[in-house]
């Protein structure tokens, strides 16, 4: 019966107690040491198998860079210098082949002379999307894109291949960007005209007629949409300007140049390899995936069975296909089906090639996210009276992309790094295609690990930096939100 | 004593008038979820200027009936008109209603990636086409109104459940709307943060706002209602007056379902 009493005696707490800091932590290395690597027999068993097996990798390769040899002409000159220097059956990495081959594993067999323009292009491209990388923070736009053109000044100035034009273009993009910012999304939006000019060349009507193209689509649609509303509008909004492009768009640029010749040199396809190639598919494939596969994700859910069909149908397709089979259907068959004598080029067939594959993929990943939302968003934003396009743009796809991008990156990534297969396809590419064609120089037969090592620090160094975004995007967004 | 949110202040009745003018006209409404009969021939009139209370067990079909006036729900047979518009399945009718009709939600749904004002001027601009200043001087006049003005740059996240509420509240009156709706706005909130709500809800009712309002919340009932309906296996059991309602109850279902609840 005391016991009883014992607990339920009444309490009245009379004073509360003020927070007081955490005791001290008790840290240091030999506790951290302690904790993470030598926790138990077993745990400290494995932790000296892994340092004796980096021991044996470094003893490995150590040797193998500190031997490196940066100046030399031919691989034998390089195995002659190394066994001089660090005596008989010394091994060491020859890197006077990246020394003087770099331009090839950039450029492919872009004419030397122009090779500013490829330069340039990807100067432009960083500039135009800095604006986007950097929504949320103004001079973290600014900066980036003063510091990209900076080093487009730099790079356009060793390469001695000065054009004033091009360098007061860039100045003027940055003085845009310092004084009127948001008009600096006006040349995000023509960047794909423009970047594509430069990397071929050729007459500057075609790119101006190409812009036009999509100017003409928006017209007709703002001329069918309140007469025939949104459905026709759309379709509208698709045929004319494909229609513009299959017909007209050739006829206008060629009377546009014969009235105003203007335009730079011409470079073809064959001559693309490299990074250059790399960088032109890979972006191009990425800018265009996106919206291809929202749109896919976005019909995918539709009420509409047709719609619905097409989307799954064109996904399941797609993802239960090899990117190598698109590629030699890009290469092969599609010159059966075309009109004979189209000259469709090689470089963009590939492109609309990986661009599907990699849609697919993104569709599947953004559904994911579209999923992930709940249905209370859905019916807030139909409670307030927000039409489909409305609810999706401003409601659902900021939060599902937002949830959607690791998996997106990841797509990204992927689609960079399959842009080797292009190879299949007799493309240049850096890895298999360029490393081949310098060895089979007479200078440089054998050597096989500097040329790999460089072309993959590259793609690392490119992946990288995109998976740091990521997660600087995710960072961002999590705090914001909340 | 029952219920610990009794409503103890004054209420001020001056602007609280049913006209004649009909706001909501619901004739022989069924719906059904696959085979499910979720509402039993659904007859019912409600005058501008009335402020309804629906309750009932869970189940009994009162969220789907509210939600059926601005089709977040689709009913089967019957005849719903709002307004003088008739819900069918014509788009345009539909996004009339919605945009003339306000709801607020058990789990409030305000939309996380954007801050309290532009959760509250979104749908102003986009589907009234307000001016964005414009808009926003109205959210701050209805965020004054809820007593948030101070949280309006912050994200939902960041406020506590009553605020969130009230927050939606906000955000549905920006649109000016002629009817609210409530569908269960207490149910996901802690006991100290129903009060709040709920005195939004009645400074609501006293400026004469058409309230239709599903809730268990039998103080709020008894102090702003006119009407009290209630409901039970899809249908109409019983509607009364609030004092009638509670105090002289008709039905066994209703007696024993107001025994449950007030717990007397």
């Amino acid at each position: 019966m005391s016991g009883l009493h014992a607990q339920t005696a009444p309490f009245v707490r009379d004073t509360m107690l003020p927070p007081e800091p955490p005791p001290a932590m008790q840290s240091g290395v030999v506790k951290w040491l302690r904790e993470n690597l030598f926790s138990g027999w077993l745990n400290t068993i494995l932790t000296v198998l892994g340092f004796v097996i980096i021991a044996l990798l470094v003893q490995k390769f150590l040797p193998w860079f500190l031997h490196s040899v940066w100046d030399a002409g031919s691989i034998s000159e390089c195995r002659a210098i190394i066994e001089e220097r660090w005596g008989p059956g010394a091994e060491g990495a020859c890197w006077a082949v990246i020394r003087e081959r770099w331009p090839q594993f950039l450029y492919g067999f872009y004419p030397a002379e122009l090779y500013w323009r490829p330069v340039l292009a990807f100067g432009l491209l960083l500039i135009a999307i800095g604006p986007i990388l950097f929504t949320q923070s103004q001079r973290a736009a600014t900066s980036f894109i003063t510091l990209v053109a900076a080093l487009t000044f730099v790079s356009i100035l060793a390469l001695g291949q000065h054009n004033v034009l091009a360098l007061v273009f860039v100045a003027a993009l940055v003085a845009v960007q310092v004084f009127a910012p948001r008009r600096l999304m006006i040349f995000t939006l023509l960047y794909p005209a423009v970047g594509f000019w430069l990397l071929w060349g050729g007459s500057v009507w075609i790119p101006v007629v190409a812009v036009l193209g999509f100017v003409l689509g928006w017209l007709a649609f703002r001329l069918i949409q309140p007469a025939g509303g949104s459905i026709l509008g759309a379709i509208a909004a698709v045929l004319v300007p494909v229609f513009w492009w299959l017909f007209a768009a050739r006829l206008a640029a060629g009377a546009l140049q014969g009235v105003v010749p203007l335009g730079i040199e011409a470079v073809r396809s064959d001559r693309f390899g490299g990074f250059v190639l790399a960088l032109t598919i890979g972006v191009t494939g990425i800018g265009f995936s996106l919206p291809m596969g929202i749109v896919l994700a976005l019909g995918r859910r539709s009420d509409m069975l047709l719609v619905k069909t097409l989307c799954v149908g064109f996904i399941e397709f797609i993802r239960g296909v090899p990117l190598i089979t698109l590629l030699f259907t890009a290469s092969l068959l599609l010159n059966y089906f075309l009109p004979p004598g189209t000259n469709f080029d090689i470089i963009l067939r590939v492109i609309i090639m990986v661009t599907l594959f990699s849609a697919a993929y993104i569709a599947e990943v953004i559904r994911g996210g579209l999923a992930a939302l709940p249905r209370g968003q859905y019916e807030a934003a139909d409670a307030l009276g927000l039409d489909y396009w409305k609810a999706q743009r401003l409601i659902i796809m900021p939060q599902a992309l937002k949830i959607s991008i690791p998996g997106i990156v990841s797509s990204f990534i992927g689609l960079f790094k399959d842009t080797t297969l292009v190879i299949f396809v007799g493309l240049l590419d850096p890895l298999k295609g360029i490393t081949d064609a310098v060895r089979a120089s007479i200078e440089w037969k054998g050597a096989y690990w500097e040329p790999y090592l460089f072309v993959g620090a590259i793609f690392w160094i490119i992946c990288f930096s995109m998976s740091r975004y990521s997660m600087y995007l995710e960072r961002l967004l999590k705090r914001e939100h909340r | 004593m029952s219920d610990p949110h009794a409503i103890t202040r004054k209420i001020d009745r001056r602007h609280m008038q049913v006209s004649d003018e009909v706001a909501i006209q619901i004739t022989s409404m069924n719906k059904w979820y696959g085979t499910f009969h979720v509402l039993r021939d659904i007859d019912m009139t409600v005058n501008r200027g009335e402020r309804i209370v629906i309750c009932g067990p869970s189940g009994s079909g009162k969220s789907t009936l509210i939600r059926c006036i601005n089709r977040l729900e689709e009913h089967q047979s019957g005849q719903i008109v709002v307004d003088g518009t008739e819900l069918s399945s014509d788009i345009k009718n539909i996004d009339k209603v919605r945009s003339e009709v306000g709801m607020v939600f058990q789990h409030f749904n305000l939309f996380p990636h954007l801050t309290i004002i532009e959760n509250c001027t979104l749908a102003p601009i986009w589907v009234r086409k307000i001016p964005k200043k414009e808009a926003e001087e109205t959210a701050m006049h209805f965020l004054e109104k809820v007593k948030i003005p101070e949280q309006a740059h912050k994200y939902p996240g960041q406020l506590s459940g009553g605020q969130q509420q009230r927050v939606a509240i906000a955000r549905s009156l920006c649109m000016k709307p002629r009817i609210m709706l409530f569908d269960e706005p207490t149910s996901a909130l802690d006991p100290e943060m129903i009060k709040e709500v709920l005195d939004t809800m009645i400074e609501l009712a006293e400026e004469g706002m058409t309230m239709l309002c599903v809730t268990h919340e039998m103080g709020f009932a008894q102090a702003v209602a006119n009407r009290v309906i209630f409901m039970d296996q899809g249908q109409i059991v019983e509607q009364n007056e609030p004092k009638e309602f509670f105090h002289n109850p008709q039905s066994d279902r209703t007696k024993l379902f107001l025994s449950q609840i007030l717990g007397h």
